[in-house]
């Protein structure tokens, strides 16, 4: 696939808190995050063309709740703004299809929600079918306790392979994490990651305005998302064929074995799961930002896989890097998006 | 007049200074992408908000035969191109995309594909003792259906476990009319139901009701705090905007940032009960919940020293009689029964002063 050549040029998100004294409609939380990239990038807010948030009313409880968030931004002259029911990643993917149109050079996505204002276990089980799964309220990490044992059963992962990556987040060693109880068999604490409230935004140009921005911009280089069956009966738990498939469209031909790789796994199987769906070999650092198992921000904690993958290559750290982004029940619905450094642009 | 009356009222505006609005940003450390918030400065008001809703739903040929079957007490699946058993049955076949036209019994005996445990039952799930949450696979389908198994302890739970299905008695078309699944071989017969008749039976358009809950501690922002703090005691405070589009104007209810365009603002200002209508609508329509019997006033009261109107009644007086412009003052509950809400104002009242003129009003319309 030839893309025009866009780029990533900013990341910020509030901290990843168990309980923000802010309000559902995140507010408190991203105006920081705005006015850090305004003064990082030279920009004011009206320097920004489009606008792409992403939210759910589910966690705030009440409808619309996303146009309070308008309010960190401000409306005046009018705004070109839209909105999506789903983590933040997804509204980035639409900032992207935006400046790919032609229609505008500068955009910036945001994403960010209050899980602990409510009992998170029990609103995403809305999100499950709702005819034949949604009225027995299955929690949500009583699913993932599902998909869990049935990859320890098939042999395709260890109950201390999990636990490795606990330790990498969490710290403390394999044995020590292994000897705690289990929250939800075959789950431990160090499985699940807790959930927290946060915003984040990213900034994304056009190649002419990012040259003129940053110095070193994230290009993308391959972006893709795709859907699994919501009848998680049906599928095989273990794998994320979705997963594959976006990265097969996302990485193309070029090379897996990128710099650094940033994965939305509020499980640690589920790491375990993406990992090998997106191909990577074992020289990838994964999650240096200590990823979503570190902490369940819902709807922010995809655009911050994002965010960090770029942030690596912005910074310095890294040439290329691959993020991914999930949403829905048991990976239902996978996102991979490729980056590269330098002045490579847009044609890999 | 009412130029000359604004400069009046300027001596009752009391000015409390805030300390510091801005939102300063302070990196933890150089060129982390962390932006940190900053801590409010008085406290936050929280209530719990909870929303309950009964969906009703269609379910359509597909469903509406597996919600008839669990009527019966037995259980359906659909039988996709490829020969594949679902169940629950797909509406459209998950090869070829082809609505789904053949219907299959399946057992009500399955095996256990996967299982958890769940120590703390919420309501609405099936069981309210602890119990394995299970991925069941009936025999004769390929697919797995996601219940509850009770049992003791999760040491009496194993993936390959083979469970029945125990209906209840009143079944309703819906999932948890299998009450649980049980260790064991052996069908059990559903009792005789005794549920209501469900809607859309006859026709095979079954309709089910899925009561939803969400229960949300719900946070007032800072100034929403200040606010709701300043009703209770039978204060009215406003912020004002200190730079850019909304530069001096007050706001009321007060607002942390001008939702025009970012810009903190810069101080509390405690408002007067008085101002004006500046426009308004008669309300004719009864509706359920309504209060006042109609017809009488919604208006848009604009208190003196503030520059954003708030909706609320005016009252006294015939609806016919209100008029925009018409100076009005808040009438407010008795002092004991103040909580924090705009409600403490009953409704606000015709001062009998003359009308504002429209062009001290024209830019708050």
């Amino acid at each position: 696939m030839t893309l025009p050549p866009i780029a990533i040029i900013g990341f910020a998100h509030s901290p990843n808190v168990e309980g923000t004294h802010g309000t559902t409609n995140g507010v408190e939380m991203l105006i920081p995050c705005f006015d850090k990239l305004y003064a990082e990038l030279g920009i004011t807010r009206t320097d920004i063309e489009f606008w792409c948030s992403g939210s759910s009313d589910y966690l705030a409880g009440r409808a619309f709740s996303f146009i309070s968030a308008i309010d960190s931004i401000g409306a005046v002259p009018p705004i070109n703004e839209s909105h999506v029911e789903m983590d933040g990643a997804w509204a980035l993917y639409e900032a992207w299809v935006k400046i790919a149109t032609g229609e505008v050079d500068l955009a910036l996505a945001y994403g960010f929600g209050k899980p602990t204002a409510g009992n998170a276990e029990q609103t995403l089980a809305l999100q499950t079918d709702p005819y034949t799964v949604a009225p027995l309220h299955p929690d949500a990490r009583s699913l993932a306790a599902l998909q869990a044992r049935a990859g320890i059963d098939s042999g395709a992962w260890t109950e201390a392979d999990m636990a490795e990556i606990g330790a990498r987040t969490f710290g403390g060693s394999v044995d020590e994490l292994l000897a705690a109880d289990y929250v939800a068999d075959p789950l431990r604490r160090h499985d699940i990651a807790p959930y927290t409230d946060a915003a984040a935004a990213v900034v994304i140009a056009s190649e002419r305005k990012a040259r003129e921005l940053v110095a070193n911009p994230a290009f993308i280089t391959g972006w893709d998302h795709r859907i699994d069956s919501p009848n998680f009966g049906a599928r095989d738990l273990t794998v994320s064929p979705s997963t594959s498939l976006a990265a097969d469209t996302a990485f193309g031909d070029s090379d897996r074995a990128v710099d650094v790789a940033e994965i939305h796994a509020p499980y640690s199987h589920q790491e375990i799961i993406l990992r090998k769906a997106l191909g990577l070999p074992d020289s990838v650092r994964i999650n240096p930002s200590g990823g979503a198992l570190k902490g369940n921000s819902l709807f922010s904690a995809g655009l911050q896989r994002i965010g960090y993958a770029a942030h690596e290559i912005l910074s310095g750290n890294a040439e290329t890097a691959v993020a991914h982004a999930t949403s829905g029940p048991l990976l239902q619905q996978n996102m991979v998006v490729t980056l590269r450094g330098r002045n490579s642009g847009g044609q890999n | 007049m009412f130029r000359g009356l604004t400069c009046i009222l300027c001596p009752i505006l009391e000015r409390v200074l805030l300390e510091d609005v801005s939102m300063s940003v302070t990196s933890p450390a150089a060129g982390s992408p962390v932006a940190e918030v900053p801590e409010p400065k008085s406290p936050i008001l929280t209530a719990p908000l909870i929303n309950s809703f009964d969906y009703t739903r269609s379910l359509g040929p597909v469903l509406s035969r597996f919600a008839l079957a669990l009527r019966d007490g037995r259980i359906v699946g659909s039988k996709g191109s490829d020969g594949k058993v679902s169940v629950p049955p797909v509406e459209f076949d998950p090869v070829t995309g082809a609505q789904t036209t053949e219907i299959v019994d399946v057992s009500t005996v399955g095996t256990v594909t996967t299982w958890t445990w769940h120590d703390a039952p919420s309501p609405g799930q099936p069981l309210d003792k602890p119990f394995a949450w299970a991925l069941i696979r009936l025999d004769g389908a390929d697919t797995a259906l996601l219940h509850a198994v009770s049992v003791d302890s999760p040491a009496d739970m194993s993936t390959g476990l083979r469970v029945h299905a125990v209906f209840r008695a009143a079944r309703a078309g819906r999932i948890d009319d299998i009450a649980y699944f049980a260790p064991g071989e052996t069908p059990e017969t559903a009792p005789a139901n005794t549920g209501d008749e469900i809607k859309g039976a006859e026709e095979g358009r079954v309709v089910i009701k899925t009561p939803i809950t969400t229960e949300i501690t719900h946070s007032a922002t800072e100034e929403e705090s200040v606010y709701l703090d300043g009703l209770k005691k039978g204060k009215l405070i406003g912020t004002r905007i200190g730079s850019g589009v909304d530069a001096g104007r007050v706001y009321f209810p007060p607002r942390g940032v001008s939702p025009a365009d970012g810009a903190p603002a810069v101080e509390h200002v405690e408002l007067p009960d008085t101002g004006i209508v500046t426009t308004f609508c008669i309300v004719n329509v009864p509706f359920q919940g309504q209060k006042i019997k109609p017809p009488y006033v919604a208006a848009y009261v604009l208190l003196d020293g503030s520059d954003i109107p708030f909706l609320h009644l005016i009252l006294d007086c015939e609806a016919s009689d209100v008029r925009m412009g018409m100076r009005v003052k808040a009438v407010w509950l008795p002092e004991d029964q103040w909580e924090h809400s705009i409600g403490n104002i009953s409704h606000f009242a015709p001062t009998g002063e003359p009308d504002a003129d429209y062009e001290t009003y024209k830019d708050h319309l």
